[in-house]
């Protein structure tokens, strides 16, 4: 059991939670992701590591309540107990000697940014963050990310905090402009190919993290496979991080729409429960 | 009983196959007392008995026979006990025709074997009743104080974790998934083999002493040398067949693509077959491909009509006779409706645009000269091409070994496919770890890697002794 010690709501979907997972806190590094199965009827699903204490023993993920699964997750409270998690899993980011980064978090997906821009900016890197949403309410880590790094850019798609527009917006201007030796870009997979796309015509080098479907996270079902290269990589042991320009983005859209209808199923099942007070938690 | 009678082996019931292919609950209904002690009298009780020499668990088989026909249904688990940690799991899922069975006096005779794992699963399962009801059996051991880790807790490690408390060691067994049990429980079906009874057999090894550590991937939560700094001495590495193999054929990566790993462990460890109560969706469409004709294959084909496909096709490069599953799971999945599609193999795999299957490509085969396994190759008929429309295509083509753990362990000796050095007993090229089961041999079976497992330990007993 994994006891939740600190929850925070981020805005109306987004969640943040902190719970006690001492072993996974002593080897987390940022990049890496850990695989809930909430209770005995959970499915197990991957969510990257947004922080790590190691003193105390805790283990932080943002979590955008999406599915029956991301649900049940961000309506635990402080005190809760998640039966399973694993990790970390997946390999940390490399973030020595890189020199000048752009970081680029979409959504939920900043969440995910944060930590990795957070060691680059450790180590010693310059880093450049971008942050994209579809609005002002959406935005999120954006007072944790200014509290390390003092070149942050925002963009939303109405215009209704920082810039009016996407984050390839202020990508395109920043690389014409200047030499960068990475991009990051991490958020929903279209976000990702545009940001590929982009970069790959200025041949800048650019890494995505993906979190695709997967179960065991190990390496074990092949379930999180990716066409890379023109081979086939499992997201949970080779990855989860890709260069950008070398993922099959289309078809992981595909593979990532698999169990829609399905979801959509348990999602109108779950609603159904939660509303006659059946709930299982 | 008339003589006719007498030489004939007692049959066991079963779901009529009409019924269970609607179903998940187990196929063979077990002995009643009646037919146990009817088969436990076949057995002559041979002094020099050739069917434990074919027991990779080393069961002492005519004196747990001998204590069912006398009733002693206690004794008879106890004696299987001595050194096999899981009857229950053995009795219905060893391939004992290949080997206790094959053994057997009366087979030689022409008389048909004694049905020897039959025997073995009604002790177990007479012996967990009576544990529900408060007289089942815990054991008390005398504990030095040395640490072991078992890593993997699927039947190698379960077994080995089993005899090395028995030993007197304080072991702890690492597990990486949610629930113990290994390919016991995220692999065989429930209908072959149900998880409860695995998990009592699990809770049968705990009291033993030995602590279970879920969700624990070593090479990540920890690797060996944390482990190490925390005062383990030994170390065996039981953690299984890993990565699935695929084909490398076009198409292999829509959605509707399987690895048979996946799909197993949807069904059986996270209970897609109970969707939406259980979270975890499956989807099969109206007709299954499988490539592949070994156990997990037959698995997968019936789990596949269980879940609702109206045609599942085992799709096999070779022909029935070179078939690795076992018998008995063949003619089961015959009887339940499964198609054999035999020299025939997948080319591509053809999808629409959302990812979807249309179908799978196959080309016909013919037997040319026997290649370097000794069986017939099988040889491509130029133009034989046909398409087969199906909505699921599942591969059960074999798996590789897992590299997650193997590549955390520094100067860990592997051969060519990536799998762990190991000599007869267990030993790597490092001395204080030790390894066995499918991460050694490759895939193969429950009860091989159990027996490794029981190896192992033996040799880590010995190791930790003379330090």
């Amino acid at each position: 059991m994994y006891r939740i010690t600190k929850k925070k709501q981020l805005n109306q979907d987004i969640t943040l939670i902190e719970f006690e997972a001492p072993d996974i806190a002593r080897s987390a590094h940022a990049g890496q992701f850990v695989i809930f199965c909430i209770d005995e009827f959970g499915e197990r699903f991957p969510l990257t590591i947004y922080d790590y204490d190691r003193s105390r023993g805790t283990v932080t993920v943002v979590c955008q309540a999406i599915g029956v699964s991301t649900k049940k997750l961000c309506t635990m409270n402080v005190g809760d107990n998640i039966n399973d998690v694993v990790g970390p899993l997946g390999h940390a980011t490399k973030t020595k000697n890189i020199g000048k980064v752009i970081c680029i978090g979409g959504g939920v997906g900043t969440a995910e940014a944060y930590p990795i821009a957070k060691a680059l900016k450790e180590d010693g890197n310059d880093v450049t963050v971008i942050i994209g949403a579809r609005n002002k309410e959406l935005v999120i880590c954006e007072d944790e990310i200014r509290g390390f790094c003092d070149k942050v850019f925002i963009t939303t798609d109405d215009g209704s905090h920082g810039r009016k527009g996407f984050v390839t917006d202020v990508l395109k201007e920043l690389i014409e402009k200047d030499r960068y030796d990475l991009v990051f870009a991490i958020g929903p997979i279209i976000m990702m190919k545009m940001v590929s796309v982009m970069t790959k015509a200025k041949g800048v080098r650019t890494m995505v993290s993906l979190n695709s479907i997967m179960i065991d996270g190990t390496g074990m079902c092949g379930g999180c496979r990716v066409q890379y290269d023109n081979q086939t990589k499992f997201c949970c042991v080779d990855g989860p991080e890709f260069d950008g320009h070398l993922v099959d983005f289309d078809e992981l859209m595909v593979r990532q729409a698999r169990y829609k209808d399905k979801e959509k199923l348990a999602l109108e099942r779950y609603g159904e429960k939660c509303r006659i007070g059946l709930g299982r938690g | 009983m008339d003589n006719n009678e007498k030489f004939t082996h007692v049959r066991m019931r079963e779901q009529a196959p009409e019924e269970r292919r609607k179903n998940f609950k187990e196929v063979p209904y077990g002995y009643s007392e009646e037919e146990a002690l009817k088969e436990a009298a076949r057995c002559l009780g041979c002094k020099k008995p050739p069917c434990v020499a074919g027991c990779p668990a080393e069961v002492d088989i005519p004196t747990f026979i001998k204590a069912i026909k006398e009733k002693r249904f206690k004794d008879a688990v106890n004696v299987i006990k001595n050194t096999n940690t899981l009857p229950a799991v053995c009795g219905r899922v060893c391939p004992q025709e290949d080997q206790c069975e094959k053994n057997c006096v009366l087979q030689k005779t022409g008389k048909g074997p004694v049905k020897i794992g039959n025997l073995e699963r009604f002790a177990a399962d007479t012996d967990r009743a009576n544990a529900d009801n408060g007289s089942g059996s815990v054991a008390t051991i005398a504990r030095h104080g040395k640490k072991v880790a078992v890593i993997g807790a699927g039947p190698s490690g379960l077994t080995c974790a089993s005899d090395l408390a028995k030993k007197g060691y304080r072991v702890t067994l690492f597990e990486a998934l949610h629930r113990p049990g290994g390919v016991l429980v995220y692999g065989i079906p429930e209908f072959r083999l149900p998880k409860d009874i695995v998990y009592k057999e699990v809770d049968e090894i705990k009291k033993l002493g030995v602590e279970l550590k879920m969700n624990f991937v070593v090479g990540k939560t920890s690797t060996l040398d944390d482990l190490r700094k925390e005062g383990f001495e030994a170390f065996f590495i039981g953690t299984g067949a890993g990565l699935p193999w695929f084909m490398g054929i076009e198409g292999e990566n829509l959605s509707g693509v399987y690895s048979a790993n996946e799909f197993l462990t949807r069904v059986n460890l996270m209970k897609a077959y109970r969707f939406p109560e259980y979270d975890t969706p499956v989807t099969v469409g109206k007709r299954v491909a499988v490539v592949g004709a070994g156990n997990v294959a037959m698995d997968s084909a019936r789990c596949a009509l269980r879940l609702g496909a109206e045609k599942v096709y085992i799709v096999y490069r070779r022909t029935e006779a070179e078939m690795p599953a076992r018998i008995d799971e063949i003619h089961h999945a015959k009887q339940e409706g499964v198609e054999l599609h035999l020299l025939t193999n997948p080319v591509k795999i053809l999808g629409d645009e959302k990812g979807n299957i249309k179908s799978l490509v196959c080309i016909k085969n013919k037997l040319g000269e026997p290649d370097s396994s000794g069986r017939p190759r099988p040889v491509p008929i130029e133009g034989s091409e046909f398409e087969m429309p199906v909505e699921t295509v599942i591969m059960a083509i074999g798996n590789g070994p897992n590299p997650l753990l193997i590549a955390s362990i520094q100067g860990l000796t592997t051969n060519k496919r990536g799998n762990i050095t190991a000599d007869d007993k267990g030993h790597t090229n490092i001395p204080d770890v030790f390894a066995g089961g499918d991460i050694v041999t490759g895939a193969a079976t429950v009860i091989a890697a159990m027996g490794a497992g029981k190896v192992a330990a033996r040799a880590m007993d010995e190791y930790l002794s003379s330090k």
